[in-house]
């Protein structure tokens, strides 16, 4: 059920209200009663919601209040008039695909960039940080996807930059073991924070926010590292937090948590508020509607035939040729042609050696590896290209492309041989060309054109590149990493469907992917990996998420919280 | 040969000497460097402050001064260093040779009328009662200020970097500017400030050439001390301790060649002259395989975005 903010396209809001309408019989039934609350000017959401969920808990108090907020770059409007509430020990979720501004909106609230209009409205005060110790002080924290923590430095000290007045190194690190031990985060104060896991990366950025008493918590993508049972802890300490008052803003992709966790939601399009809803009571389709702005097809498995096998990969060990990298101990599994094999696993488990073992970077024993019955074990990545074995890496730029050559110098990268674009040593610049534009074309590539940069692109557009560049050279096996990472919806979609289409056609795929709702509706088969080891595989269908959770090695150690 | 014409104290007591000029120079780009910023102008700056260090103390008959000149002549080189890098967003390695140059010309330039002449001398601390420790008296408590002020810095800098918010959000800048960033600190401003600390100690390290050590002014005087200063951060892996050892090294198998040297010892000068490089080099190579890394920004040039 929805309600609307105040701004935005009325002819687009009116049509999505409607479609809601339809599908929500419930909200039917006490129209006129949501309708009444609507118009009233106070808090009509929070009154709604009682009305609605019969709850008995009346939510009487905004935290924060976003009123008009506008941000605008050159060329682009990051925020139009952005409008919401957000009440206190409130989870409020806030979607949209990537681009549609809620990064600039969460960085605005955290002070790191200026509004060019509008305002903000924290416990009755007004809100207007200038720089993110202002919104520290005042109690908003933030835990970010990436980059805020520093390798080289300790827990400890990681801690004691995101706060405003630490306290001594000891003092410190016992308060650190104290927080931790009450929210069920076990963490030691003094290692290194780039030997720890992803999930506890994430522990130490949430502990240095709850040293703060923030009264707000921003959280952007906070699970796409962690395994489900990691999930599932991270979600109690945020239930045992918002009990506690604390209001929760959260940024995730992932519907089906949002629908699990949030009480509210603000849908963001375009940087406009195109609509706020109840996601307890709305399916991931609607919200993913409303986010892309139309219906899109969720990727269709078309009956496939499995012809032979296509890569055979028996005894594979290797060590990680990075300092911080897992080595890979025996992996044994084939894939056959017209096959998607998942493999699923938290990030640093061995995936990106994986992907280097099979696309020719690392070089293992002959026999480990064979492409139909053929031993390439000891061949570069060239050589497996000509036979037919593709891949298409975890990290776009830097590994899958070059982020300052064009999408047409890209495109010859992976696509020499097959697409025969040289001649003798020479660059067939012509044929290079149309093959980069035929990858635009056919995989929907938003870009001004093929001389564009790499780097010039969105991270979903590049994406769909790298992948569709692989696909379009009808690889006799393809290997992705982490195929639609951080790609909007529709986006992710459209990747999928390409794999889909593509094992149809008698390719082989490999998945490997920390998205564990996309390995479940693409693959055929489902295996992880833990530790650099690969556990035993089994049918996709059927597996339950508590099975699934196993065969990632459960929590890592985590305890469940005390809540 | 005549080995026994070789004094070990006074071996020694000069080992501290030649070693100070590097070490103070080494401290600073130390700093700069574990704030992300790679500035290979320090012979550019050692150079200029050797220049200024020199002109004020024999105008003003002043060494105290001249060391004040010199600090303030090598910031002020390096704040058009910090300008190009930090603010113009230029190639900071381009930029580090670029004000080597400009150092070498410009200093030339400013010494055309004090070549020949010599400096006041420094007063050398007589330290009561430590002084006259015999054998560590003179090998460690009759010294110029200068040399204190040296082994000080190392403290300083060490316990800065350890144990202060300012140092933790120095390192914190220079491992990933993009997190210091997003956590609100300037990281600009911490980096300029670096480097007008690195610009400063290559001053010093400049002027207590040409004032103590040699003691006159001679064009392209500081003879590469800086790709030394520069090479021993890197070798030392960022520690100020290692600094302290391998300056100390370097000082010492310098101080020793030159005297062998001098005993007519039975190995061609060529090699001697440049043990103190191989031997210094050597050894901080094997001190540094226990995998430190450089600061994870260093080099990189940060453009605050959105």
């Amino acid at each position: 059920m929805f309600l609307y903010a105040a701004s935005g396209n009325a002819h687009k809001k009116a049509e999505v209200w409607r479609r809601n309408l339809r599908n929500d019989n419930i909200l039917s039934a006490e129209w006129g009663n949501s309708r009444d609350t609507r118009r009233s000017r106070t808090n009509p959401r929070l009154r709604l919601r009682d009305v609605i969920a019969g709850k008995g808990q009346y939510v009487t108090e905004n935290l924060l209040t976003i009123n008009g907020l506008t941000k605008a770059y050159p060329g682009v409007v990051a925020n139009d008039t952005v409008s919401f509430e957000i009440g206190v020990g409130e989870v409020h979720a806030l979607l949209g695909e990537n681009g549609a501004g809620k990064s600039t909106l969460v960085k605005m609230i955290y002070g790191l960039v200026k509004p060019d209009s509008g305002t903000m409205t924290l416990k009755g005060a007004l809100f207007a940080p200038s720089e993110p110790r202002v919104a520290r002080v005042a109690g908003v924290a933030m835990v970010f996807q990436h980059f805020s923590l520093f390798d080289a430095l300790n827990v400890a000290e990681n801690v004691a930059l995101g706060m405003e007045n630490p306290p001594k190194q000891g003092d410190l690190a016992t308060r650190i073991r104290d927080v931790s031990e009450t929210y069920g985060l076990p963490l030691d104060p003094y290692r290194m924070v780039g030997d720890l896991s992803a999930g506890e990366r994430q522990r130490v950025e949430i502990i240095r926010c709850l040293l703060q008493d923030p009264k707000l918590l921003i959280m952007d993508e906070p699970t796409s590292v962690l395994t489900p049972q990691e999930v599932e802890i991270l979600f109690a300490t945020l239930r045992k937090l918002t009990s506690e008052g604390v209001a929760i803003l959260y940024i995730s992709h992932k519907l089906e948590e949002i629908r699990a966790l949030c009480d509210h939601a603000t849908i963001l399009r375009l940087g406009k508020n195109v609509g706020t809803c109840i996601p307890r009571d709305t399916s991931a389709r609607e919200m993913a509607e409303m986010m892309v702005g139309s219906a899109f097809e969720a990727p269709a498995r078309a009956g496939r035939d499995l012809g032979e096998v296509a890569l055979d990969v028996t005894g594979l060990s290797l060590n990680s040729p990075g300092e911080f990298g897992t080595a890979l101990k025996n992996i044994h599994f084939t894939v056959q042609e017209g096959e998607i094999l998942g493999i699923g696993g938290v990030a640093g488990n061995g995936q990106d050696e994986l992907l280097g073992a099979l696309s020719g970077e690392l070089q293992s024993d002959a026999e480990a590896i064979k492409l139909k019955g053929e031993p390439i074990g000891r061949m570069g990545p060239t050589a497996r290209r000509e036979m037919g074995l593709l891949s298409a890496p975890e990290e776009r730029l830097g590994h899958a492309a070059a982020p300052d050559m064009s999408l047409i110098e890209n495109a010859l990268l992976t696509g020499a041989q097959r697409e025969n674009l040289m001649n003798r040593g020479f660059l067939k610049w012509a044929d290079t060309r149309s093959f980069a534009k035929k990858i635009i074309e056919e995989f929907d590539v938003r870009t001004p054109g093929p001389d564009n940069a790499a780097r010039s692109l969105s991270g979903g557009n590049l994406q769909k590149f790298v992948i569709g560049r692989e696909v379009l050279q009808r690889p006799e096996v393809l290997v992705v990493n982490q195929p639609t990472w951080g790609v909007d919806a529709a986006a992710a979609a459209s990747i999928r469907q390409a794999l889909l289409d593509l094992a149809a056609g008698g390719t082989a795929v490999i998945c490997i992917s920390q998205d564990l709702d996309e390995l479940m509706e693409i693959s055929d088969r489902f295996c992880a990996l833990n530790e650099g080891r690969l556990s035993d595989i089994r049918p996709a269908q059927g597996l339950s998420v508590d099975e699934i959770g196993l065969m990632m090695g459960g929590a890592h150690g985590m305890e469940v919280a005390h809540v | 040969m005549d080995l026994s014409s070789i004094n070990p104290i006074l071996l020694l007591a000069s080992l501290m000497v030649a070693a100070t000029p590097i070490l103070i120079a080494a401290l600073g780009e130390l700093v700069v460097e574990r704030a992300g910023v790679l500035n290979l102008g320090v012979e550019g700056m050692m150079i200029t402050g050797a220049i200024c260090g020199f002109a004020v103390a024999v105008e003003t008959g002043s060494p105290m001064l001249g060391f004040l000149a010199a600090a303030a002549g090598g910031a002020l080189l390096s704040c058009l260093f910090a300008l190009l890098t930090q603010f113009a967003l230029a190639n900071q390695v381009a930029s580090g040779l670029a004000l080597t140059l400009f150092g070498l010309g410009l200093s030339s330039l400013m010494g055309q009328g004090y070549v020949g002449i010599k400096p006041p001398p420094t007063a050398k601390l007589d330290i009561p009662l430590l002084g006259d420790i015999p054998v560590l008296g003179p090998i460690l408590f009759a010294h110029d200020v200068m040399v204190y002020v040296g082994l000080a810095l190392v403290v300083a800098v060490w316990a800065f970097l350890k144990y202060t918010r300012g140092g933790l959000v120095l390192r914190a800048v220079g491992e990933n500017h993009d997190a210091a960033h997003a956590l609100g600190y300037k990281v600009v401003r911490v980096r300029v400030m670096a480097i007008l600390f690195g610009g400063a100690c290559a001053g010093l390290g400049g002027a207590y050439i040409s004032l103590i050590r040699v003691p006159q002014w001679t064009e392209g005087m500081t003879a590469g001390a800086g790709w030394i200063a520069l090479a021993l951060v890197v070798f030392a892996s960022w520690k100020a301790g290692r600094v302290l050892l391998g300056a100390y090294l370097f000082g010492g198998v310098t101080v020793l060649q030159l005297n062998l040297q001098a005993a007519g010892v039975d190995i061609p000068v060529e090699y001697l002259s440049m043990s103190p490089y191989l031997i210094t080099i050597l050894v901080l190579v094997i001190m540094s395989a226990d995998r430190s890394r450089a600061p994870a920004s260093l080099g990189r040039i940060f453009h605050a975005s959105g």
